[in-house]
């Protein structure tokens, strides 16, 4: 098939778009980036706002730059959403959005797409922050993204219960977990499941799917996205949660578990373990109504094959968009929403996982937000999800695969062969 | 002279149909771009590739598309008779002079009011596996897992919200049979299921026709229940706009638009076929109000006569029913 170019752009939409680069002769090895921007002025910053802490970030940069004004764009808190109204803002190449802010699985599908310009090395502390943050922030090597939030799975766990039936630690391996649930449940199976995660047909699935096989030492994908599911740690892996299902370890309604239909289960007192991320924490600590658990749990790293297991990485990345305009101010409007000062406001006001390591072992925070050590070493163990272009696609097969093994449709074999075979198709 | 004053019109229907339609048609037939293995980055310019996304439809991975087609199909066949029936019963319950009567219509019209995705809410909250439903019928059926069960809770929903816009048009179209219809039917010796059938069916069936026909083309383009309900990537229940809508979500608006346009004709065959062999009364209709256009029924026809023989009407009480209509609206 011959490949016809769609629409010859006219000249000067190309150059609008990029004023940085400039001209018209652009070779396909030029590389937007935002090393040398220099326009300054307005600009504005799309994200969502659950916590409400953006408003008083963004207030606090207004009243140092009175000529360079950030406003703040609220995009809607569903997260496909999001991304479908940052392609858009792409596609049509307006300066809508300066600032984006980007889940860390999009970077490589933004900065293939040009959407998002490369960043300068040297703009942001990489090497204060936590390394694997910094993986998700880069695209082929070259910074595409600055830090922003982070996010890992922590095991929420009834500390009552295990006190009770004499178990002191929490389990760090499969096995132990197992052993314990047989000791603290006893009879009481029918009232109470062992373990819960997020397992409906969403992105939970993929987290979920890719920690079972991230903790049993295999890897879903490389760096390069090459997918490895034909391994034996892989078989393990995805095993160990098929079986959890058939023997009842994982409560068979748990194939409907969201994030929020789990913790409902864990807070009404129906599971000893669940997986969860840290925002759970406060929650479940408030005491309120069909709550049972409130100060009767604690958190633990997740559980592995032979000891701690691997966390997949949550959290958001700051990313310039490549049709905008003022992008030095940009940039410096980056450093800021991503300093250490800001991320303290970020971890204070809205209990955002910081990207610095040392806001992890102040004795202060440590306090307040008790979980803090077992968060920060699940972030530093854990897996990015695969780093594809075409993550939607990616996300979707694993989906598929992950649950028509779950629901018993197919082996976990075939499964992770069907998949295998997709995700290499997805790979570059 | 005409022409300038229909101009306007014409022009908003190109505007708003025309366009989308033919822009969708025009990028059906681009793919996606490649990436480029040495810069990593994707290449400027979608490809043209002919009819090539409509192949793929059709031949090796329609798998998808086949499944979603026979999805859109059974539910929508299911949900339109289902709430065919009901909506009927419902109108008739409602025609019947009982006390309170505006306050039943109003609170029957109450699930079409709601935004379909907040009765999807609504309802995937019913259907969790510690919902309402499960401890009514006291059981523990996943209804929003991947199966038969998942297409039960989307009909029972789309069901629920779209039955009583089918009482509400039907019950209009009640509303206009004279009584003395029914009375002299009585006179005759008609019992009340002879009355439904002979009387009040093939009087009422204009109306119908419409809600169904509606009902009909909204059910094939079916998106916000399934896609809240039971979940996006759920094969059970994938229709075809969530197809089209997946394949723009990952940036591939060539084979999305290829879906739509397949969908668009499957909507337009179905819509027209119903037209043509039930319902050639609404074409009639239309004839009648936009006469110019002379397409179906040619000139302006006579109140009394003509209908009839320009078109085969089903039954021959539905002709009369129609003059009857007539008079009583005029």
């Amino acid at each position: 098939m011959r490949a016809i170019p769609r629409r010859l752009l006219p000249c000067t939409a190309v150059t609008a778009a990029l004023t940085l680069v400039g001209g018209c002769g652009l070779a396909s090895s030029n590389v937007e980036s935002a090393v040398d921007a220099e326009e300054r002025g307005p600009i504005t910053f799309a994200t969502s706002d659950t916590s409400g802490v953006v408003p008083s970030l963004i207030k606090r940069w207004n009243d140092r730059h009175p000529d360079e004004k950030a406003t703040f764009i609220e995009l809607p808190e569903d997260a496909d959403q999001q991304r479908q109204m940052m392609i858009q803002n792409a596609q049509l190449k307006t300066d809508t959005y300066t600032v984006l802010n980007l889940d860390v699985v999009w970077t490589s599908e933004f900065a293939s797409h040009r959407w998002i310009d490369q960043l300068p090395a040297d703009s942001f502390p990489f090497d204060q922050t936590l390394g694997s943050i910094n993986a998700t922030a880069k695209y082929r090597g070259k910074w595409f993204a600055m830090p922003y939030a982070s996010d890992g799975g922590m095991l929420y766990y009834r500390k009552d219960l295990l006190e009770k039936a004499g178990v002191e630690d929490p389990p760090e391996t499969w096995d132990e977990m197992r052993e314990i649930c047989d000791k603290v449940l006893g009879e009481q199976k029918s009232k109470m499941s062992c373990y819960g995660g997020q397992f409906e047909k969403y992105e939970g699935l993929t987290v979920n799917f890719s920690e079972a096989i991230n903790s049993a030492g295999g890897e879903v994908t490389d760096a390069k996205g090459i997918p490895h599911l034909d391994t034996p740690e892989a078989r393990r892996g995805m095993d160990h949660l098929v079986k959890s299902f058939k023997d009842g370890t994982i409560p068979k309604s748990g194939i409907t578990y969201m994030e929020e239909q789990g913790r409902r289960a864990f807070e009404k007192g129906d599971l000893l373990f669940y997986r969860n991320w840290p925002y759970q924490y406060a929650i479940s600590d408030k005491k309120a109504k069909n709550n049972e658990v409130a100060g009767k749990f604690s958190v633990a790293p997740l559980p592995g094959e032979k000891g701690p297991g691997a966390s997949s990485l949550g959290g958001h990345n700051l990313a310039l968009s490549s049709s905008a305009r003022n992008k030095a101010t940009a940039l410096d409007f980056m450093r800021f929403m991503t300093n250490e000062q800001s991320s303290r406001l970020k971890l204070e006001k809205a209990s955002l996982a910081p990207v610095f390591a040392k806001l992890y072992d102040e004795p202060e925070y440590v306090r307040k937000f008790p979980y803090l050590p077992v968060l920060k070493k699940s972030i530093l163990g854990a897996e990015p999800r695969p780093r594809v272009v075409q993550y939607g696609d990616a996300t979707k097969a694993v989906q598929n695969e992950a649950y028509n093994a779950l629901t018993g449709k197919k082996t976990s074999q075939a499964a992770l062969r069907g998949l295998q075979r997709q995700l290499r198709a997805l790979a570059p | 002279m005409a022409a300038l004053l229909v101009s306007p019109t014409l022009l908003v229907l190109g505007l708003v149909i025309a366009y989308p339609v033919l822009s969708a048609v025009h990028s059906s037939l681009y793919s996606v771009p490649d990436i480029d293995p040495k810069t990593g980055f994707i290449e400027k310019g979608d490809p043209f590739v002919g009819l090539d996304n409509f192949t793929t439809i059709f031949t090796g991975a329609g798998d998808r598309f086949w499944n979603a087609f026979w999805n859109t199909s059974f539910l929508t066949v299911t949900s339109v008779i289902l709430e065919t029936v009901i909506g009927l019963a419902m109108a008739l319950i409602m025609h019947q002079g009982m006390r309170g009567r505006a306050w039943v219509r109003a609170s029957i019209l109450v699930p079409w009011a709601i935004p379909t995705a907040i009765s999807a809410l609504l309802w995937r909250w019913i259907f969790d596996s510690e919902g309402i439903a499960n401890s009514l019928l006291n059981t523990k059926v996943l209804w929003t897992t991947e199966g038969f069960q998942a297409q039960i809770a989307v009909i029972i929903a789309e069901v629920w919200k779209t039955a009583p816009f089918v009482g509400i048009l039907v019950l209009a179209g009640l509303q206009i049979i004279s009584q003395e219809v029914y009375e002299a039917a009585r006179v005759d010796g008609a019992g009340p299921i002879r009355r439904l059938w002979s009387i009040t069916l093939p009087l009422v069936k204009p109306a119908l026709l419409v809600a169904v026909l509606f009902r009909l083309l909204d059910a094939l383009r079916m998106f916000d229940l399934p896609y809240i309900l039971i979940g996006a990537g759920k094969e059970s229940v994938e229709t075809l706009s969530m197809l089209a809508q997946d394949e723009a979500s990952n940036v591939r608006f060539g084979p999305a638009s290829a879906y739509s346009v397949v969908l668009f004709l499957y909507v337009f065959l179905i819509a027209f076929a119903f037209i043509k062999l039930l319902g050639a009364d609404l074409l009639g209709a239309r004839d009648e109000a936009g006469g110019k256009k002379g397409k179906g029924g040619g000139a302006r026809k006579g109140h009394d006569g003509g209908e009839q023989g320009a078109r085969k009407s089903l039954r021959p009480v539905a002709g009369d029913d129609r003059n009857r209509q007539k008079e009583a609206t005029a």
